[in-house]
């Protein structure tokens, strides 16, 4: 048993739309996508072009830092068009399912007898890697690397975010074996977090810490939980992985192809039958988007992801590679007449005490993506802190990435930080700060400059 | 509404980008956004907006401000009367004090906007709520007869010098009303001091005699007033400073919305209590045994903690570095006052004295964090090597 946690500072945001706990098979799309930018920081190289077929599992691009890493395609069938933005950036890597669902498939000798090296070069040849992602900076893995610890959060605190232990409650077993694959690949622990009041069936797990976590959002994130448990040090690298990409890397090694199951809750007040989907990574949106019933009369916006961190999709968008959220709410483009006095409007929802909405503290509200005024310059002080529970100045460590100063940033603690800790700062910010775009800069200025 | 909102839209066509008059988009959105809350959404970032804004922060503690400045009001007219003796009723008190202090009012918001609208348009960004705030409190904190274009030169320089000359809104030192006060205080000394300008009329009429409290003891006079009359207000001073009672009234609005800093305002209590019964121990002289609980209610003591000492561009910005500040401002506002009766009101210059050194008290605090953050570093280091 290792100590709980309990994290005190942050808020619960009690939208409508919260998934039922209903799991829904649906036909599947034709087309799929991979869509370069949900890897944050990878330049991808091509292998693949328009009009060649692909099996399951066959890459389609690699990164151009590390050749090693590969992406691969979710389904078999022909590359169809590849999606190309300014610059020539591409945007998407757009695969035709032929329904044959052929695969790669990979010879898996018995786990217990490989070593770390042997398992890393089985994850990266299907196509996995990506699923094992590095704390600090929130990119890939890098497979040179050997981590200090691997961190696993079952306990999703963002709005309306997933049950993991409805998800993977068909994958107990894959679950469990991808633990032990990720046990041989460092040397410190593999830390799996709960929720500290419903520990589900992970307690049966043996060979990984398991750890109750406890408190308003943020702290189901997990760069949270690892500060609060065991904090990120200057060098120190600590590998994270989903939930659900666990089971997926327990699936490569019992059938020997890549898995790229995505269980999928379109969730949010512009959804009638918000619910669970089996789905696959890179999936078209459109039918689990019809499934769940999207209100026709307004106009709304389709997040990959959660409300606060996801990032904006389309109806005819795909299901990102990370997320198990698609949230589906109202555009706010409208006017309200001297919505900015005090204690008007209470509908709006707020963390701050300037409105009664706190005292509707059970009812669910329904939020749209209006930005409820105006960027202006920094001047509350405070605000931040209440929702940011790290040992870290987060406005002192916002300024330092606006002015770009490398040193002040280090020490202040960005190694600590990935952009979705602020989520709730740009949620909570009366000067309408966009933290998490600072952050995100910031971060990739580390990278250029320090590596 | 629709109709409203389709008038304003035809009006802001030309202000548009890319059209004619472009340059002055800020001053008309300025207006337009006081009617309305804009339709702009998120773009990057959370996709979701909490409902608080400047705009709501600002006229939060605007409403906070209020119930001090009604009775600022009346009591400017109830001083007048009541020195020279005339029978009154409360709307005749209220009457007169408007009559002297919505026309500064009026000249601090005219002067200061027009300022801040300049440069909103000719440095491009929006124009901030921020002066909505100090436009009040500007006339707030001046003696009642102060003459008008005195209150405009003190809020011109204020904006100019300790604000705009600084970037702006969130960017300023000093904070720019007492900035004013101080402005005005030494440019001006003897419409700011003394015995004939805390009363409505003092030095036209005789009989009324406008010494404050603070004064009086400077002086080495005996105090007249009950300590029930000083905690509500029915005493000399400025404007807006004299009643705890209806400034306690902002303080729980501040508080309980959390857009004053309770640490600072606790902290000052704190500080000028202690430092306030120390004196009272030692009791050299009038002020010194003034009571300290006296010396929470008198002069601008409650006003100063509570309305200028959390503004939180020039106070502390870490919730340690708020404590440390708010306890050091009461502790200067005491100190000030008792050994220097030159200056009888400790309060502006103490907050003025920490604003100055507010961001190296948040320097130490932050280096607290970061040494431990390094510390950490080495620590795991040697375990590994």
């Amino acid at each position: 048993m290792s100590k709980d946690i309990h994290i005190r500072r942050g808020s619960n945001l009690n939208l409508e739309g919260e998934a039922n706990k209903i799991l829904v098979d649906i036909p599947v799309s034709k087309t799929f996508a991979l869509n370069p930018d949900d890897f944050f920081n990878i330049t991808p190289k091509l292998i693949v072009k328009e009009g060649d077929s692909v099996k399951k599992g066959s890459p389609l691009f690699f990164s151009k830092h590390n050749p090693r890493i590969h992406f691969v395609s979710p389904v078999s069938g022909e590359v169809t068009a590849i999606v190309r933005g300014a610059k020539r950036k591409i945007l998407q890597v757009v695969v035709t399912s032929d329904g044959l669902n052929e695969a790669v498939t990979h010879e898996v000798p018995n786990v217990e007898s490989l070593d770390a090296e042997a398992i890393k070069e089985i994850i990266l040849k299907s196509g996995s890697w990506p699923f094992i992602k590095q704390r600090p900076y929130n990119t890939v893995a890098q497979p040179e690397d050997s981590p200090k610890s691997i961190f696993i959060s079952t306990y999703a605190t963002a709005p309306l975010d997933v049950d993991f232990n409805f998800l993977l409650k068909n994958n107990k077993d894959d679950f469990k074996r991808g633990i032990s694959i990720l046990n041989k690949l460092t040397t410190g622990d593999v830390n799996i977090t709960v929720e500290k009041s419903f520990r589900g069936f992970f307690d049966s797990i043996d060979d990984a810490k398991i750890i109750g976590v406890s408190g308003p959002h943020p702290s189901g994130n997990v760069g949270v939980q690892i500060h609060n448990i065991d904090p990120i040090n200057y060098g120190e690298k600590v590998w994270v992985v989903n939930p659900e990409d666990v089971v997926n890397i327990g699936l490569l090694f019992s059938t020997g192809q890549f898995s790229a199951q995505r269980t999928l809750a379109v969730v949010g007040s512009s959804v009638e039958k918000p619910q669970y989907y089996k789905a696959t990574i890179g999936a078209a949106l459109q039918p689990y988007l019809e499934a769940s019933a999207v209100s026709p009369e307004e106009e709304i916006r389709v997040i990959n992801g959660d409300v606060l961190s996801g990032s904006i999709s389309s109806e005819e968008g795909y299901v990102g590679f990370y997320n198990n959220v698609v949230s589906v709410i109202p555009e706010g483009n409208h006017f309200r007449m001297f919505g900015w006095l005090p204690f008007v409007d209470n509908h709006v929802p707020s963390i701050s005490r300037t409105s009664f909405s706190w005292l509707f503290g059970s009812k669910k509200s329904k939020v749209t993506t209006n930005l409820n005024g105006e960027e202006r310059a920094l001047v509350v002080t405070g605000e931040m802190e209440k929702v940011f529970p790290m040992n870290i100045f987060p406005m002192q460590l916002i300024k330092a990435c606006m002015v770009e100063d490398i040193e002040r940033m280090e020490a202040l603690g960005i190694y600590e930080v990935v952009p979705e800790d602020f989520g709730l700062i740009d949620y909570a910010s009366t000067s309408k700060i966009e933290a998490q775009d600072i952050i995100k800069k910031g971060i990739e200025l580390m990278i250029k400059e320090v590596g | 509404m629709s109709f409203l909102r389709n008038k304003i839209d035809q009006i802001k066509k030309p202000f548009a980008k890319g059209e004619k008059w472009e340059k002055f988009a800020p001053a008309v959105n300025a207006f337009d956004t006081f009617l309305f809350v804009p339709n702009h959404t998120t773009h990057k970032g959370a996709h979701i907006r909490d409902a608080v804004d400047l705009k709501r922060t600002m006229v939060t503690v605007i409403i906070a401000l209020l119930p001090a400045l009604i009775y600022g009001i009346y009591n400017t007219g109830y001083q007048y009367f009541i020195q020279t003796g005339e029978a009154f009723t409360f709307l005749d008190a209220f009457i007169h004090g408007s009559w002297k202090i919505v026309p500064m009012i009026i000249v601090s918001y005219v002067v200061g906007l027009t300022i801040e609208f300049i440069f909103a348009i000719y440095r491009g960004h929006e124009v901030n709520e921020g002066y909505l705030v100090t436009g009040l409190l500007i006339p707030m904190i001046m003696p009642v007869d102060i003459p008008l274009w005195m209150v405009g030169i003190s809020t011109a320089f204020a904006v100019l010098i300790a604000k705009e000359a600084f970037g702006g809104t969130g960017m300023n030192i000093l904070n720019p009303a007492l900035t004013a006060r101080a402005f005005a205080f030494f440019a001006y000394p003897t419409y700011m001091s003394g015995n004939k300008v805390w009363v409505s009329e003092a030095s036209n009429v005789d009989a009324i005699s406008g010494e404050t409290i603070l004064g009086s003891l400077a002086a080495g006079n005996d105090v007249s007033y009950s300590m029930f009359e000083m905690f509500q207000g029915s005493i000399p001073g400025s404007i807006a400073e004299t009643s705890t009672l209806w400034i306690a009234v902002g303080a729980l609005i501040l508080i309980y919305t959390g857009v004053g800093s309770w640490r600072i305002i606790v902290g000052g209590i704190l500080g000028a209590a202690v430092m306030g019964f120390l004196f009272n121990l030692w009791g050299a002289n009038a002020l010194m045994s003034f009571s300290w609980m006296n010396h929470l209610v008198v002069g601008g003591f409650a006003f100063g903690i509570v309305f200028m000492a959390t503004d939180p561009v020039s106070a502390a910005q870490t919730n340690k570095g708020k404590w440390i500040y708010g306890v050091l401002v009461g502790i200067f506002c005491i100190l000030i006052r008792v050994f220097n009766p030159a200056y009888p009101e400790g309060v502006m210059l103490a907050i003025l004295l920490m604003n100055v050194f507010a961001p190296t008290i948040d320097h130490y605090v932050v280096e607290a964090n970061i040494s431990k953050r390094k510390k950490r570093w080495t620590l795991t280091q040697l375990k590994t090597a």
